[in-house]
C-alpha cells in the first residue's frame, strides 16, 4: 500500500548527513561509479564540522618522532579503557594515510618551513606510551573543519555526488529478515515525502548534543540518525557518555575557551569567593577540566550558585588589564557582550559545564558496518562520525580525534559498501509491501492532534531536564527522578501539537520531528547512565567515589563493558570491550592518570 | 511562495548554521530587528544570511570590513544583537 502513497527514487546508496563523515563516504561510493545521493538538512558546508577548529591527528611524524602505536596507547588510555581495541588501532594506523589524502584532495594544511604539513601538540596526546606531549594535531589555522568541508564538497562535485539539500530523513526502511533497503525523507520545500530505496545505508547525521540545555552544539545536532536507528529496532550503544567542557556561557552554551582560565581568569561562587582552591589547592583555576566541571556542579547543588535561580557560577576577568584582555583574548570579549550581555572588563561572566561531544551512538564495528548486539553486521546498514561508535572514543575522546574519526570510518564504511556489494551480501531487495506505514501513521498524528503539548515547551523541558538529572556530575537519586521525568516528557512528545499544517516550508512539522530523535537520545543517556553504578572517564558519579580498589571510581570487575540500550521496553543489555587489537598486544587495563 | 513560506524558509537558514553562535544571534536577530528593515537592508540581511559562518562572524566581530554600505548598516544592527 505504501507504494501508492510514497514516491520511490531507486539509488545504489543513500548516505544520510553531509558533515566530515558523509562527505567522505560518498567520495568513496561515486569515486567506484555507484549512483549515490546525500541527503542533509542543510548546505553541506553549513554542517556542525565547521566547529571543529583544532584540528586532525595522525603520527606523520613530520616535526619529531612520532608512531601511530604510541597514538593507539594513547587513545585507549583516554577512553579509560573503554574503546574498542581493534577500532583503534585501524583509526591511528589509517590515519596519516587519510590525512595526505585528504590533502591531495586540495585541504590548506598549515605548512613547515620545509612545506611539510605542520603539526602542533594537543591535550592527551604523548610520545612513548605517554612519556611526554608530541606535535601529532594537523591544523588549517583556526578553521580546520571548514576546510575540510570545502576541500571534500568539492571533491563530491568533482565525482557526481547526487546532493539533496533542505531534506529530513524521517525512518529506516527495514524488511523482515532486518536488512536495511533506505530511508523514507521530507523535502522542506514541498512538503514532499519520499523513499529512497536503496542497496546500502549510510549514516552520517551527527551527534545529539541538543539535548542538554547547555550545548556548544549547534541546533541542527538533533541526533536523527540515533532516533530512526532506535524507532528501527536498533540499539545505541554507550549514550551514558557525553564530554563537557566547563565554560560554557550560561543559558545560551557559546564556548568560553580554556584560555581565559590560562590568562588569570577565576571562578567565583554566589559569595565571591575562589571555590577552586577548596577542590584543587595547586593548580586552582587551571585544573583538568573534568575537576573544574564537577566543583562548579557541586557549588550550584549545594546552593552557591550565582542569578536568581542560583544556577551557575561566575568566570572573572575584571582583575586584568583590560589592554590584556583585548590583546590575548580577542573575541571574548564581543562573545561575553552579544550571549551574556556582560563587558567582562566591568563584571564577571555567568558559566556553566555546558555539553560538547556525544562518545556513545549507533553501534559499529571498524568497518563502518553497524552491528547487532552479537556482532553481527546488518545487512545494508553503515554509519560514521559521531553518530556512530566504533567505539575509538569509548568514555572520553581525546581532542583532534574526532575530525579523523570522520575521515577513517567515513571511508572504511563507503569501502565496506562496496565490498559487501561485491561479494553479494547486499543488493537491491523488494520494499515491504507497508515500508512507509508507521512514518506516515507519525506525520498524520502530527497532522490531526489537537490539545496536545507544545514543541518548544517539550523541547525546553526535555533540555533542562537531561541538564540538571543526567549532567557532568552525576548522583544517584538524581537520576532515579530523572528516568521518572524523562518517561513523562515522552509521553507529551507523543502527542505534540503544531498550529501551522501547510506542506511547503512548515519548519514548525520539521521542529516537531526533531523533537521525536532528541527524546530517543535522552531515553538511552539517562537510563543508561542510572544503570552504570562507577564513575569512567566522562561519567561520574557521586556514589563511585575514587578509593584504593577502585581507582577513580572505576569498577573494572563490573563495568568494563558497552551498554546497548533497546527502544524495546528501555532494555539494556551489554557487550565485551574488544581487548584484542588488530595486530599488535593488547593494552592492558591500568588506572588512567596524566 | 507566499510570505510566510519565505520568512519560514529565511528562518531555518538562521537557525540551521554551522555554528551556534550563528544560529543564536541570526535567529535573534530576524525575531526582534528583522521586521524593522526597508526592503533594501531586508535584502541585505539576507545575502549576509546566506554566507558561511566563518565569512559573516568576523564581519559581526569587527575583524574584517564590510565594503558594501547598506550590508554594513545591517551588519551593525547585527553587532548590536542581545542573546538573552
Amino acid at each position: 500500500m505504501s507504494k501508492l502513497i510514497v514516491p520511490v527514487r531507486k539509488f545504489d546508496a543513500v548516505i544520510v548527513g553531509a558533515g566530515g563523515s558523509g562527505l567522505r563516504a560518498a567520495i568513496q561510493l561515486s569515486e567506484a561509479g555507484l549512483k549515490t545521493a546525500v541527503l542533509s538538512k542543510v548546505f553541506p558546508t553549513r554542517s556542525h564540522t565547521v566547529a571543529a577548529q583544532g584540528g586532525v591527528s595522525a603520527s606523520l611524524g613530520n616535526s619529531e618522532e612520532d608512531h601511530w602505536h604510541w597514538h593507539m596507547y594513547d587513545t585507549v588510555k583516554g577512553s579509560d579503557w573503554l574503546g574498542d581495541q581493534d577500532a583503534i588501532e585501524y583509526m591511528c594506523r589509517m590515519a596519516p594515510e587519510v590525512v595526505v589524502e585528504l590533502e591531495h584532495f586540495g585541504m590548506p594544511f598549515d605548512r613547515t618551513d620545509e612545506g611539510k604539513i605542520y603539526q602542533r601538540p594537543f591535550g592527551g596526546h604523548m610520545s612513548n606510551f605517554g612519556e611526554k606531549p608530541v606535535r601529532r594535531a594537523c591544523a588549517a589555522a583556526d578553521r580546520t573543519g571548514h576546510a575540510m568541508l570545502h576541500a571534500l564538497y568539492q571533491r563530491n562535485v568533482r565525482a557526481n555526488t547526487q546532493f539533496f539539500v533542505e531534506w529530513m530523513a524521517l525512518d529506516l526502511i527495514r524488511d523482515d529478515s532486518g536488512q536495511v533497503l533506505g530511508v523514507i525523507a521530507l523535502e522542506m520545500e514541498t512538503g514532499e515525502v519520499v523513499a529512497f530505496h536503496t542497496k546500502a545505508t549510510v549514516f552520517a547525521t551527527g551527534g545529539a548534543g541538543r539535548i542538554f540545555y547547555s550545548s556548544t552544539n549547534a541546533f541542527i545536532n538533533t541526533g536523527d540518525g540515533l532516533g530512526m536507528a532506535a524507532r528501527a529496532g536498533i540499539a545505541l550503544e554507550d549514550m551514558e557518555f557525553w564530554q563537557f567542557h566547563p565554560t560554557g556561557v550560561a543559558g545560551a552554551g557559546v564556548l568560553i575557551t580554556e584560555g581565559v582560565r590560562g590568562e588569570g581568569g577565576i571562578l567565583r561562587n554566589s559569595t565571591n569567593e575562589r571555590f577552586m582552591e577548596r577542590y584543587a589547592p595547586n593548580a586552582k583555576d587551571l585544573a583538568s577540566r573534568d575537576v573544574v566541571s564537577r566543583a562548579m556542579v557541586t557549588e550550584i547543588n549545594e546552593g552557591r550558585g550565582c542569578g536568581p535561580n542560583k544556577d551557575f557560577v561566575l568566570l572573572d576577568i575584571t582583575h586584568l588589564d583590560p589592554a590584556t584582555i583585548m590583546k590575548r583574548l580577542p573575541g571574548i570579549r564581543e562573545i561575553s557582550i552579544q550571549f551574556a550581555g556582560i563587558d567582562p572588563i566591568k563584571a564577571p561572566i555567568p558559566v556553566v559545564p555546558t555539553c560538547h561531544y556525544q562518545m556513545g551512538g549507533v553501534p559499529t564495528n571498524y568497518k563502518g558496518q553497524v552491528v547487532a548486539d552479537d556482532g553481527t553486521p546488518v545487512k545494508g546498514f553503515y554509519a560514521a562520525g559521531e553518530v556512530a561508535c566504533a567505539s575509538v572514543h569509548g568514555a572520553n575522546r581525546l581532542g583532534t580525534n574526532s575530525l579523523l574519526d570522520l575521515l577513517v570510518f567515513g571511508k572504511s564504511s563507503g569501502d565496506s559498501v562496496i565490498d559487501d556489494l561485491k561479494s553479494g551480501a547486499i543488493g537491491l531487495k523488494e520494499l515491504p509491501e507497508n515500508f512507509a506505514d508507521r512514518t506516515m501513521a507519525r506525520l498524520h498524528r502530527l497532522d490531526t492532534q489537537t490539545g496536545g503539548a507544545d514543541v518548544n515547551a517539550t523541547r525546553l523541558e526535555l533540555q533542562r531536564t537531561m541538564q540538571k538529572h543526567c549532567g557532568v556530575f552525576r548522583f544517584k537519586e538524581m537520576l532515579a527522578e530523572g528516568v521518572a521525568k524523562i518517561l513523562d516528557i515522552e509521553k507529551a512528545v507523543a502527542r505534540t501539537e503544531i498550529k501551522d499544517k501547510s506542506q511547503v516550508w512548515n519548519t514548525a512539522r520539521v521542529e516537531a520531528l526533531e523533537l521525536d530523535n532528541l527524546i530517543e537520545v535522552a531515553k538511552a543517556t539517562m537510563i543508561s547512565a542510572e544503570a552504570r553504578k562507577e564513575s569512567r572517564g566522562a561519567h561520574v558519579r557521586d556514589d563511585a567515589p575514587d578509593t584504593a580498589a577502585n581507582p577513580n571510581g572505576r569498577d573494572d570487575i563490573h563495568w568494563h563493558k558497552h551498554t546497548l540500550w533497546h527502544r524495546d521496553g528501555n532494555r539494556l543489555d551489554y557487550k565485551p570491550v574488544i581487548m584484542k587489537p588488530l595486530s599488535v598486544e593488547s593494552i592492558a587495563l591500568k588506572t588512567r592518570s596524566y | 511562495m507566499g510570505d510566510r513560506e519565505n520568512l519560514n524558509r529565511l528562518r531555518w537558514r538562521c537557525t540551521r548554521r554551522a555554528m551556534l553562535e550563528m544560529d543564536l544571534l541570526l535567529g535573534e536577530f530576524l525575531d526582534r530587528i528583522f521586521p524593522t528593515l526597508d526592503p533594501e537592508q531586508v535584502d541585505a540581511f539576507v545575502t549576509l544570511a546566506d554566507m558561511e559562518d566563518l565569512e559573516l562572524w568576523p564581519l559581526i566581530n569587527g575583524s574584517r570590513e564590510c565594503t558594501d554600505a547598506v550590508q554594513a548598516e545591517v551588519v551593525a544592527l547585527l553587532r548590536n544583537v542581545r542573546v538573552k
